[in-house]
């Protein structure tokens, strides 16, 4: 009784039954969208999003807050379409570790302005969102990467693979989440990430290094960045540095808050984040479905995370005592 | 300090009159806009134009007003990333109202009462509901934009030729947004600098608990500059909308940083309790120093957006610098 007790408190629990919900409630309405065509446009929409997500839950989790993915993801998707563009005789793979490369430097750059200068994260990665954004500009020269630019056998990495045809970037986003589940539960450095956001006081005094832990933390948040930013090239096909990754952070954090990752730090799961981001392209897949305009998207996005807060805060105040609202 | 009496509590010698008044954060805004003013004018001869200025500042004269009761905000321990959005959801609700027909007084009554509703929502959530103004402002954020496309749509929506143009009018020769944001931040500089009310303000940022024992009403405070924010943002977003002459959903698109920016550039504490109105006003003309200085030096506007990040970031670490001298 009490096992079957706990499954129902899970929060992840709630969130699978809102998506089951959603979905009979559409497809009540539109039946062609519990197909398994759906699905595949539901799985598409999600990739990018789940990458950043598990970026994302580490750096909420470490009571951190990291909103330059966007422009992380813009800046190396770049680098790697300039790389293509100009170099083309270099073997397209070779664009994964440049990316991720790029992104990690970035997000170490993030790091080193919250620990060495001991400033809120919030204000700096505000900071470098601008900064790297108008780095993508410069290193571009305003000018889009067109489809001609990016490698055919990138742009099929979003169609098909060898395993039951499910596209690469689908496994890849997957195969992400289940790294950052053992990373998160089964590693030393997972625990002292948790052990930092839920007291950042006491962890130093249990021998945290709390300066490699969020510079890490950081780097791994850019680095995350950086493959959703090749990716993004072969999903799409071009990288523009207007529009590459504009927004994701609010995509993102969007997720990560329906799925239950406390902006207090400590609290969060890779399960949680995962149903949150497919909750957000269930939605997305049928908007469309229903005949709404792509244009409520935004509006929708911020009505959830203003509702997922509101959720959040009730059944913290049901559980455990609730410390303080301070310190993003 | 090895004697093991009773330590006595000495009092830690006074600070002499020139450190008082020369380190603090708006001599740095000061030196910075001298600096700017010096290097601008040796890149093009054609900077030092009052006049040309003075029409450059018509270009962010309404974020600089919002600025300004963003100040107050953020010296009361919260945030709000939600202006922008504000602005724009505000003048598109005001554009499409006049568009209907209702008459434009009228109409713009309608679209400040947009901005006071969703001020309320701000501080409903922040205070009401306690969670983190810096979060509940994301979600804000996207969520008024998110409204603002939904309502405009994808169009421009025309002003009436008679309301267009409030930067062509002139006072002694000064275009009337200025004359607006001197006369905002006069009043505002007295309440914040002379009067209880402003006193308060800044016991609440610096240690909300002590306040509550003092018998200071914080939340009724904080809601009526979350309130005050929310209308002040509608008359910028109006003003905008009169100097452009149509609505847009994206109008201040990002505009959010470059407030942020003001706040802090102009020495405001970011954990509150710190911060004058005067430094805001400084951080204003600064920035119109620099992005005119940058425009008239043939710069990418790309660039602009590297160095709005860079300053940024930068401001905020001097802050922090000083306020960790001069602060016990």
């Amino acid at each position: 009784m009490s096992f079957l007790r706990s499954i129902f408190m899970r929060r992840e629990t709630g969130i699978l039954v809102m998506i089951v919900l959603f979905c009979i409630a559409v497809g009540f309405v539109k039946p062609q969208f519990l197909t398994g065509q759906s699905l595949r446009i539901i799985l598409l929409l999600t990739p990018l999003i789940m990458i950043g997500a598990m970026a994302q839950m580490l750096v909420l989790v470490a009571r951190h807050v990291d909103l330059s993915i966007g422009s992380i993801l813009g800046f190396s998707a770049m680098v790697v379409g300039l790389m293509y563009r100009d170099f083309p005789e270099i073997h397209w793979l070779v664009g994964f570790p440049v990316a991720i490369l790029t992104g990690a430097a970035l997000g170490l750059g993030n790091g080193l302005l919250v620990t060495v200068f001991r400033l809120p994260s919030i204000i700096v990665t505000l900071g470098t969102l601008s900064l790297y954004r108008g780095m993508t500009f410069i290193i571009s020269d305003a000018r889009q990467i067109n489809r001609s630019n990016i490698p055919t056998e990138l742009k099929v990495m979003s169609r098909t693979s060898p395993i039951f045809d499910i596209p690469w970037i689908i496994l890849i986003a997957f195969a992400v989440a289940l790294m950052t589940y053992v990373v998160a539960r089964h590693t030393r450095l997972g625990r002292q990430i948790y052990a930092l956001g839920s007291n950042p006081v006491a962890a130093p005094l249990r021998g945290i290094d709390v300066t490699k832990v969020t510079l890490i933390v950081f780097a791994l948040s850019g680095a995350l960045s950086g493959l959703a930013g090749i990716l993004y090239a072969s999903r799409w096909g071009f990288v523009n540095p207007s529009n590459t990754g504009a927004g994701f952070e609010f995509q993102v954090i969007a997720a990560v808050v329906i799925g239950g990752v406390s902006i207090n730090g400590g609290v969060g799961t890779v399960l949680g984040t995962v149903l949150g981001v497919l909750l957000l392209g269930c939605v997305a897949a049928a908007l469309p479905l229903l005949g709404i305009a792509g244009s409520t998207q935004n509006a929708i996005y911020g009505a959830v995370i203003l509702i997922a807060l509101i959720i959040d805060r009730s059944v913290r105040q049901r559980g455990v005592a609730d410390n303080s609202k301070d310190i993003a | 300090m090895t004697d093991t009496k009773t330590p006595t509590r000495e009092m830690a010698p006074a600070r002499p009159a020139w450190h008082v008044i020369l380190v603090r954060p708006e001599t740095m805004t000061l030196v910075l806009l001298i600096a700017g003013v010096i290097g601008a004018s040796i890149l093009s001869p054609f900077f030092l134009d009052v006049n040309y200025i003075l029409r450059s500042f018509t270009l962010t004269a309404e974020m600089s007003i919002v600025a300004l009761v963003l100040t107050m905000v953020v010296i009361s321990g919260e945030i709000d990333l939600s202006p922008a959005a504000n602005m724009a959801l505000s003048a598109c609700t005001f554009a499409l109202m006049q568009d209907v027909g209702v008459p434009l007084p009228l109409a713009v009554l309608i679209g400040l009462g947009a901005g006071l509703a969703m001020g309320a929502l701000n501080a409903f959530m922040s205070i009401r509901m306690q969670l983190p103004s810096i979060i509940v402002t994301i979600g804000t954020l996207i969520l008024y934009r998110g409204l603002a496309q939904i309502i405009a749509g994808d169009r421009s929506i025309r002003l009436p030729d008679s309301f267009i143009g409030i930067n062509a009018i002139m006072v002694f020769g000064v275009p009337l947004p200025v004359v607006i944001f001197v006369i905002v931040a006069l009043v505002l500089g007295l309440v914040l600098g002379t009067t209880v009310v402003g006193r308060k303000i800044y016991q609440i940022g610096t240690n909300q608990a002590a306040a509550h024992h003092a018998g200071i009403d914080a939340n009724r405070i904080k809601i009526g500059l979350f309130l005050l924010l929310g209308v002040v943002s509608a008359a910028a977003g109006i003003m905008a909308a009169s100097r452009l002459g149509s609505v847009r959903y994206d109008l201040v698109a990002g505009g959010e940083l470059q407030m942020v920016l003001m706040a802090m550039l102009g020495g405001t504490y970011i954990f509150g309790g710190r911060g004058t109105i005067l430094g805001t006003f400084l951080a204003a003309w600064l920035l119109v120093i620099v992005s005119t200085g940058m425009t008239v030096a043939n710069l990418m506007p790309a660039i602009q957006l590297t160095v709005l990040g860079i300053l940024l970031i930068v401001a905020i670490i001097a802050t922090n610098f000083i306020y960790a001298r001069t602060q016990r």
